[in-house]
């Protein structure tokens, strides 16, 4: 196997590996007023449910910059039924999975 | 570390195993989205930030460069940094030590701290530890058993893990969606990412719901 510097898998597997540990030394070693006012704080708990659910719709809704209706939409609406009634997360992935499978084998 | 308490142990342990397990569905992502089983690893071993590193292999995965999925990666690793502000005082760590708590300072490790502090500092501190490396070790394991069998599978939709992926995501958003803003939050940022994915290049449709974040944070009130 040959690692290129430009290969984009292996420098996001280096770049974010280096600035998650950053990120994680940082916060160990600054004093604790430098980052902890309420509105930072605050925007920070925001930015993780923005992002997360972005990428869920980007993985359920698009393939190849093109707006799409597939198999994967029914797997996600049963994991949501599933989230709903409070099923266990093996239970809600497992679901998914096996909806979107049956479909694609169907078409 | 001297005796360890009971209870915190038992928590720890608990908390790294059901944790470790989401391991599997990262290793069959990460593979999915056509990452080798070594690149995997490598990730759940240094990176060792579960939504970090779904968002990177996600981003990626869906054609989007290298530069967003790191960016969209590290937005998300921030809340790492807080919460090393939090545990910093509780542990009193300097040298190899802070690095070593410093590459476990993540969402589980944490929680457990802070959930046993009521025990006092050095249950707080062990809940910690105990907590962390029973992650990483579980997670680690369970990244690499996922992407051996995500690679066995051949086709990721014939086995639908083009829809558990996305489930995996839910799975983890879920439990913050807690009040409406952070309801309407999610609804703006799945609006907003597909009106844009047409018209933009994969990845940045993704990261620029992080100003959705700014903007509510902005607006929000703290007091509530």
């Amino acid at each position: 196997m040959e690692i290129t510097t430009f290969d984009p898998l292996w420098l996001a597997v280096i770049g974010t590996s280096l600035i998650a540990f950053i990120l994680k030394y940082l916060g160990q070693s600054v004093p604790k007023s430098w980052l902890s006012h309420p509105r930072i704080l605050k925007i920070n708990s925001l930015v993780p449910i923005a992002l997360l659910s972005a990428l869920v719709a980007v993985q359920s809704f698009t393939k190849d910059s093109r707006l799409i209706a597939d198999q994967r939409m029914a797997g996600v609406a049963v994991a949501v039924v599933a989230l709903i009634l409070r099923a266990p997360f093996p239970v809600v992935v497992l679901s998914a999975a096996a909806t979107s499978a049956l479909l694609f084998k169907i078409q | 570390m001297s005796r360890v308490n009971r209870a915190t142990a038992a928590q720890s342990l608990s908390v790294s195993l059901t944790v470790g397990a989401y391991g599997i569905a990262f290793g069959a992502a990460s593979v999915a989205a056509g990452f080798s089983v070594l690149q995997s690893c490598l990730l759940s071993l240094l990176t060792f930030t579960g939504a970090s590193q779904f968002a990177v292999v996600g981003v990626l995965g869906a054609g989007g460069s290298a530069i967003s999925g790191i960016a969209t990666a590290s937005l998300l690793g921030v809340r790492n940094t807080l919460y090393g502000l939090r545990m910093a005082p509780v542990l009193q760590v300097k040298g190899l030590r802070r690095i070593l708590a410093a590459q476990i300072t993540i969402d589980e490790s944490t929680g457990v701290a802070i959930s046993q502090e009521h025990l006092g500092v050095k249950a707080a501190r062990q809940g910690f530890w105990l907590t962390g490396i029973g992650v990483f070790i579980f997670w680690n394991i369970f990244t690499l058993a996922g992407a051996l069998g995500a690679q066995a599978m051949g086709n990721p939709a014939a086995w639908g893990l083009d829809a558990a992926v996305p489930a995996a995501f839910l799975g983890l958003l879920w439990p913050r969606l807690i009040n409406k803003t952070d309801r309407l939050l999610a609804v703006s940022a799945c609006a907003l990412a597909l009106a844009m994915t047409p018209y933009f290049v994969p990845g940045v449709p993704i990261i620029s719901t992080a100003l959705l974040a700014l903007v509510f944070g902005l607006r929000a009130n703290l007091w509530r």
